[in-house]
């Protein structure tokens, strides 16, 4: 791998496919960068050749988009430095063409104070990885009851608010919440399960969960808690987003409230449109996520929402598990999956079946991410950061432990084949990740 | 070279579960075991089957019953048997139960028989051992000796199982009885009934081929076999029903309600017996009826038939294992 503290002069890509959601950009042609920013892409750049001095990257004919922009993931540091490190995030997130992500506050300590905001910050800045991003907690300690320091944690960089893998579940606390957020105009994304219904489940409630003696998670659960927060919403007015929203029921929900003109929107991750419940099989921790798989009529739900614009973003949902979390009896194991790696590959999977074209499915990877985290990324335009991948869409290859540099190995899609390879990823113009490098 | 050596009528390694055993091999479980039953009855109850093999009892969870049964078995078939039990507890102290797997495979056992509180940790077992496993219970999932010993004790009683109603009452949701029950009585060709509460019915678990009743009354009409669950109470988290008071009026089997099975009914129950909160004391004891002891004298035999079927299993090449 060639990462380089140098200052990027300015690099020439040629014979690329050129591929830009923003402008709806998508022919054969050229990338300059100068240093750290886009100088110019468009079809034909270097017809007339490559300026005199660039170092030029042949591109040979593979697609060059912006870098994804994953705006939900969780690394391990700090506090659980044995599942993942910023740097072991980092790595993972280049060798998948991510090039910003944003971490969940789920941290110890809890990212609800302006010291570990910028704690993160500078620890992931030190790497030269992947840009990290965080949410500040909704509540203080994710506890649920008393509000964080929003506009301070902001000014600190914190980019949204959530309480993470907890929903914000006390009515008046998440109605106060919402209330004082859009005084700030701040985006609050909550993990939408009802506690108590979900309470000791382990995977979707319904004739699997049955068949193996496994408690279930009934999709109730996440509905609830989208109506509920839809009405409060209705009140309160501000900005609110659902995260990996997996059932029909609730996409539902929030498809009737964008068009009522409320300011919600939502978001997925891979495994809610690749796979569905069967993937718990014989008892296969590593399908134990949350919220947990759904029936196969719910995944085409997601699709489908993905395809008519209710679902806003794919995000990774990663969230690393070591072994001692994961090689238990499914009930007792630890739910979550990694993703950064393969969240290219599996949002590919909606092009390669026939569900969105190319440059709609890089949207809700790039562009959209960062227009929802008001991030500056995500495009191709002169200017902004020289934030690049590279990737051949066709090239299958199959997921496997070995090759994944996350640090923890809990893939759901482990040994699944896919089609769509990194060949390269570009930070502010330096090359962070080149395949087989 | 017979028939059976080449092509064993119960070709896996383990017994994990009734789920996708086919009619043949759950009866070919059930022909071995019959043979056990007038065994055990005479004076000398010893076999030499088992001889050199060593057979471990690795109880997560406790149980007098179903470990006696099995030791029972090992030693009537004169195999080494050790019984481990192992509070949950410890085990979260430290060692995790692959490791607990790992230490015991090393001392070469020939059978483990696993009881686990959790849904699937013997299935998880298995795959990190070389000798063959038998679940005695894990979690909600499966019990399948205890399905087969009720299959047995059915058998004998009224010739086959094609064909009976089955009402199987009580605790569904928590229940490893009832899943590996509904398996086999359907493989079978029974036609099985589901009687509880809303409360303590799987979601979705019609699907698995059963008819849901609410009303003891309704499903119990008719019914060749009553079959009794124990209220799993120490699985319960939060409130199932109001009270035992008001459960043993609704759901509890007493002599009104049985009235509505057929007269010759078999009452039935895994064990241990809750008296006068899912039965009557007096229909319990029903001497007619009541098979519930005659049901733990056919424990003993299906063990001894499980241990000798995977003991032969264990010396064939591996190609079939499963």
């Amino acid at each position: 791998m060639s990462v380089t503290d140098d200052t990027p002069g300015r690099v020439a890509y040629v014979n690329a496919r050129l591929l830009d959601p923003a402008s709806g950009l998508d022919a054969a042609g050229g990338l300059l960068s100068d240093g750290e920013v886009i100088v110019e892409a468009g079809a034909g750049l270097f017809d007339t050749g490559v300026p005199d001095g660039a170092q030029v990257v042949d591109c040979a004919g593979a697609c060059l988009a912006p870098g994804l922009v994953d705006m939900r993931m969780q690394t391990g540091e700090p506090g659980e430095e044995h599942k993942e490190t910023l740097a072991t995030s980092g790595r993972a997130a280049v060798a998948g063409g991510v090039t910003s992500m944003v971490c969940l506050p789920n941290t110890e300590p809890v990212i609800d104070d302006m010291s570990t905001v910028e704690f993160v910050a500078r620890r992931a800045r030190k790497h030269g990885l992947a840009k990290v991003y965080c949410y500040g907690a909704i509540t203080k300690g994710l506890e649920g009851r008393e509000i964080t320091e929003m506009a301070m944690l902001s000014e600190a960089g914190a980019v949204a608010f959530t309480d993470g893998l907890k929903t914000v579940i006390d009515t008046q606390v998440m109605c106060r919440a919402l209330a004082y957020a859009g005084t700030f105009g701040f985006l609050l994304v909550q993990h939408a399960e009802d506690p108590s219904l979900a309470a000791g489940g382990d995977m979707n409630a319904g004739e699997t969960a049955t068949r193996l003696g496994l408690a279930g998670i009934p999709k109730q659960a996440e509905i609830i808690i989208v109506e509920r927060d839809i009405r409060l919403l209705e009140m309160t007015g501000g900005r609110l987003h659902f995260a990996h929203l997996s059932t029909a029921e609730s996409l539902d929900a929030v498809r009737r409230a964008k068009a009522a003109g409320l300011a919600v929107t939502c978001d997925t991750a891979p495994p809610y449109f690749a796979l569905n419940e069967l993937a718990v099989g014989d008892y296969r921790t590593f399908a134990k996520l949350s919220p947990p798989l759904r029936t196969e009529a719910d995944r085409q739900a997601v699709i489908d929402g993905i395809k008519d614009g209710t679902v806003d973003v794919i995000a990774s949902d990663h969230l690393p598990q070591d072994e001692e979390a994961k090689r238990l009896p499914f009930g007792e194991a630890t739910s979550g999956g990694t993703g950064l790696e393969t969240l290219l590959a599996v949002t590919l999977e909606l092009v390669h079946n026939g569900h969105l074209d190319l440059l709609g499915a890089l949207d809700l990877v790039t562009r959209k991410p960062a227009a929802m985290m008001g991030l500056d990324a995500g495009q191709l335009k002169p200017g902004a950061p020289a934030d690049l991948v590279i990737f051949e869409p066709e090239t299958g290859w199959q997921v496997t432990e070995t090759k994944l540099h996350s640090k923890s190995k809990n893939s759901p899609f482990d040994g699944r084949p896919v089609q769509g390879r990194i060949l390269r990823t570009v930070i502010d113009g330096r090359t962070v990740f080149e395949l087989g490098a | 070279m017979n028939a059976e050596t080449e092509h064993p009528s119960y070709p896996h390694r383990h017994l994990l579960g009734i789920e996708g055993l086919s009619p043949l091999e759950i009866t070919a479980l059930l022909d071995r075991s019959e043979a056990y039953v007038d065994q055990n009855r005479q004076t000398d109850k010893k076999q030499s089957l088992l001889r050199g093999r060593t057979i471990i009892n690795l109880f997560f969870e406790n149980s007098t019953r179903t470990r006696t049964s099995f030791e029972l078995a090992g030693k009537r078939l004169s195999g080494d048997v050790i019984n481990m039990s192992v509070s949950t507890s410890s085990i979260k102290k430290g060692e995790t139960l692959i490791d607990t797997a790992m230490t015991l495979n090393a001392m070469h056992p020939d059978v483990l028989v696993v009881r686990h509180p959790e849904s699937g940790a013997v299935k998880l077992l298995s795959e990190k051992v070389n000798c063959a496993v038998i679940n005695g219970g894990d979690g909600s999932h499966e019990h399948p000796t205890q399905a087969l010993l009720d299959a047995l004790t059915i058998r004998r009683r009224r010739g086959t199982l094609q064909g009976l109603s089955v009402a199987i009452c009580g605790d569904i949701l928590h229940s490893r009885v009832a899943r590996s029950n509904i398996h086999l009585l359907n493989t079978m060709g029974a036609r099985v009934r589901l009687i509880a509460p809303a409360t303590l019915i799987p979601p979705g678990v019609e699907r698995l081929g059963v008819e849901v009743f609410h009303n003891m009354e309704e499903g119990l009409r008719d019914c060749d076999i009553v079959m009794m669950l124990r209220l799993q109470q120490e699985r319960m988290h939060g409130s199932f029903f109001p009270s035992v008071r008001e459960y043993f009026a609704f759901f509890g089997l007493d002599y009104a309600k049985l009235a509505n099975a057929k007269a010759d009914a078999l009452i039935m129950h895994p064990g241990p017996m809750n008296r006068g909160v899912e039965i009557d004391a007096e229909v319990a004891d029903d001497f007619g009826r009541s098979v519930i002891r005659e049901q733990v004298e056919m424990g003993v035999a299906v063990r001894m038939a499980c241990l000798e079927i995977l003991t032969e299993n264990l010396d064939r090449p591996a190609q079939r294992n499963l």
